[in-house]
């Protein structure tokens, strides 16, 4: 019945707090490789499905699977496959970008060759050597998340998820954050990743679009313009949140 | 319980960088005990200037006037003759006329001839639990002096057998030194580390250290190892600013209060930990580390209040108290040279404690972000 393509799967995922459903009987199937992309605005339930997926928030009911294992019992063992990056900045201020790399690469059980070798590797790939011995506060706000994405790969993990890796950062810093989720999309790495930004769906290969908890509309963005004969995701967005937003 | 030594080593080398770049909080972590200390001090440390002590002559013969004079030559009591009734001594002391009284009684001089038990009565106004034994204790050195001169009949010695209700310890006021270091211990160990899940709670980075496969024992050693030796660093100034400052005599064991002073240290840490696993924001976090620790420990721990003296409920509820064990250690180390076999039941319960909040951080770590 698992398809071994399939590596993140949703059945009616659904979680309360108290009497609010924040997420109300997601179903998704997602494939190894791709880029799937959730969209919705503030409040839609994509943070509290990201972290129900991540083994950080128990469901309330429905089930999942992350890389085949079952969320409530082997979070565990899912967390070796999984790479996050929380909405929140991620990084410690205070900390240097050498240290912020030696710490999360280190409760990842990277030695400490490992440690210096990725810290090399980031340096050259995020062109930051004059910064890695900076305070992470002093950094600019783009290369902090793209630094924020670098740490949250040190472990090489199979699935990545990114919950709004782009919020108020600026149009071309954006374009490289992506460039960066392409060159690790290429690498076979599945990218689950949240956003608010209509125009970044277009760079999704699939997307499901999340309105007060519920799931809307999955497909590849291509897909739903045909479907809904609309010229731009923005249109695509506006009629579906008129036609089945609650 | 499965121990990854360099995760643990990881999270202890972040948190020391932390505890670095944070000068002002290791300013204030520095600063702060010495006054403290200094104030508290001075404030507890009741020197009685004036000591109004009623009189109750009902002998009035020479040897009477005798011993009243002997405690009129003292600097601290001015005793003045009370005509009243004794049933109504209360009012004396209800009004602040008088701090104590002294009843000799009518039959002094026969006493005194019969070379035997010779009573004078001693009321003390205890409302001052502290003040009464200091006037109980200059009582017995004025007696012990009066018995000294007493050329009447040198074996007629008397002794002051006083009752006082409620302070029946022997105190002296250097004793309060070692209650004001346990308070400072536990309230700035408490603080320190109570923050520290806090903070990364209201800057989400706890969600990050919680999706890696670090278990929550790692998290909380980690966290507890680099303060245990800033905590060391910080108890060894104020021991020591206590003893310079205060003259607080040093009996016992360096080493052994060194080890103890460091358990005691774990426990305020580790509760800490627990309190920072609760608490949403930092601020939260610091007002429930000093309200746990510093009421608790001034009023229930014995550092003010003699425990045998406070009501049976109030008794029960100074077991919780931690420093209750350690101002046990550290007087009877500091002030009685006690070594660790006397000190074996207060060291076992404290460690029960260090334990307990440990076992108890390290299990609400787990569930820190469940709502
Ligand atoms: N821990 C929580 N307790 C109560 N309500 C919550 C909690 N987390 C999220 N919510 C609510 O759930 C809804 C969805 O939140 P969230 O998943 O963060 O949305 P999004 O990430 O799409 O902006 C919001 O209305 C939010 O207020
Ligand atoms: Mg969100």
């Amino acid at each position: 019945m698992k398809s071994p393509d399939i590596i993140v799967k949703t059945e009616n995922l659904t979680r309360q707090f108290g009497r609010f459903t924040a997420v109300n009987q997601v179903s998704i199937r997602i494939n190894r490789g791709e880029i799937f992309g959730f969209l919705g605005a503030n409040g839609a339930g994509k943070t509290t499905l990201i972290r129900m997926l991540c083994g950080l928030l128990k469901p309330s009911s429905g089930e999942a699977t992350v890389a085949g294992l079952d969320i409530k019992r082997e979070s565990e063992k899912i967390k070796q496959k999984i790479g996050y990056m929380s909405q929140h900045f991620s990084l410690y201020n205070d900390l240097t970008v050498k240290e912020n790399i030696e710490f999360y690469a280190g409760i990842y059980g990277l030695n400490r060759k490992q440690i210096f070798q990725k810290q090399n590797e980031i340096s050259k790939q995020l062109q930051m050597e004059p910064y890695l011995d900076s305070r992470t506060s002093d950094l600019p706000l783009g290369l902090k998340q793209r630094l924020a994405l670098a740490t949250a790969l040190l472990h090489n993990p199979p699935i990545l998820f990114l919950d709004e890796p782009t919020s108020g950062v600026d149009p071309r810093a954006r374009r490289s954050f992506w460039e960066l989720i392409y060159q690790k999309a290429a690498q076979g790495t599945t990218i689950f990743v949240t956003t608010h930004f209509i125009d970044e769906s277009e760079y999704c290969h699939r997307l499901s679009i999340m309105d007060n908890g519920r799931m809307i509309a999955i497909d590849t963005p291509e897909s739903m313009k045909k479907r809904y004969k609309k010229k731009s995701m923005q249109e695509v967005f506006g009629f579906l949140i008129r036609e089945k937003g609650i | 319980m499965q121990l990854n030594g360099h995760r643990i080593r990881t999270v202890a080398r972040k948190e020391w960088y932390h505890i670095l770049y944070d000068f002002r909080t290791l300013f204030i972590l520095f600063l702060m005990p010495v006054v403290q200390l200094i104030m508290l001090g001075y404030a507890l440390n009741l020197e009685i200037k004036r000591v109004d002590l009623a009189v109750l002559d009902y002998a009035r013969s020479p040897e009477s006037t005798h011993l009243v004079n002997t405690f009129k030559g003292s600097p601290f009591f001015h005793p003045f003759p009370y005509d009243g009734s004794a049933a109504n001594m209360d009012h004396l002391f209800k009004t602040h006329q008088a701090h104590a009284a002294m009843i000799v009684p009518s039959d002094f001089d026969r006493q005194q001839q019969r070379e035997n038990d010779i009573s004078v009565q001693f009321l003390i106004d205890a409302s001052d639990a502290n003040r009464a034994t200091l006037i109980q204790n200059y009582c017995n050195r004025i007696i012990a002096e009066y018995n000294q001169n007493n050329t009447m009949s040198l074996s007629s010695l008397f002794d002051l057998r006083s009752t006082i209700y409620f302070n029946p310890d022997q105190k002296s006021a250097y004793f309060f030194v070692p209650g004001i270091i346990a308070m400072i211990l536990i309230m700035i160990s408490t603080l320190l580390t109570s923050i520290t899940i806090a903070r990364e709670k209201e800057f989400g980075t706890i969600e990050q250290i919680l999706v890696s496969p670090i278990q929550s024992q790692e998290i909380i050693i980690g966290k507890v190892l680099p303060y245990i030796a800033l905590a060391i660093m910080e108890a060894s100034f104020i021991l020591l600013l206590g003893m310079i400052i205060f003259d607080v005599p040093f009996r016992g064991n360096v080493i052994l209060l060194m080890m103890l002073t460091t358990l005691y240290i774990i426990t305020a840490l580790c509760l800490g930990l627990l309190i920072s696993t609760q608490a949403k924001t930092q601020q939260i976090a610091m007002m429930m580390a000093i309200t746990l620790t510093l009421l608790p420990t001034l009023m229930l721990s014995g550092l003010i209040f003699p425990i045998a003296s406070m009501p049976r409920i109030l008794q029960w509820i100074t077991y919780l108290v931690p420093a209750r064990y350690y101002l046990l250690i550290i007087r009877g180390i500091m002030l009685k040279g006690s070594g660790g076999g006397q000190l074996l039941e207060p060291i076992l319960l404290l460690g029960w404690f260090t334990l307990f909040f440990f076992i108890a951080a390290i299990r609400r770590m787990n569930t820190t972000l469940e709502r």
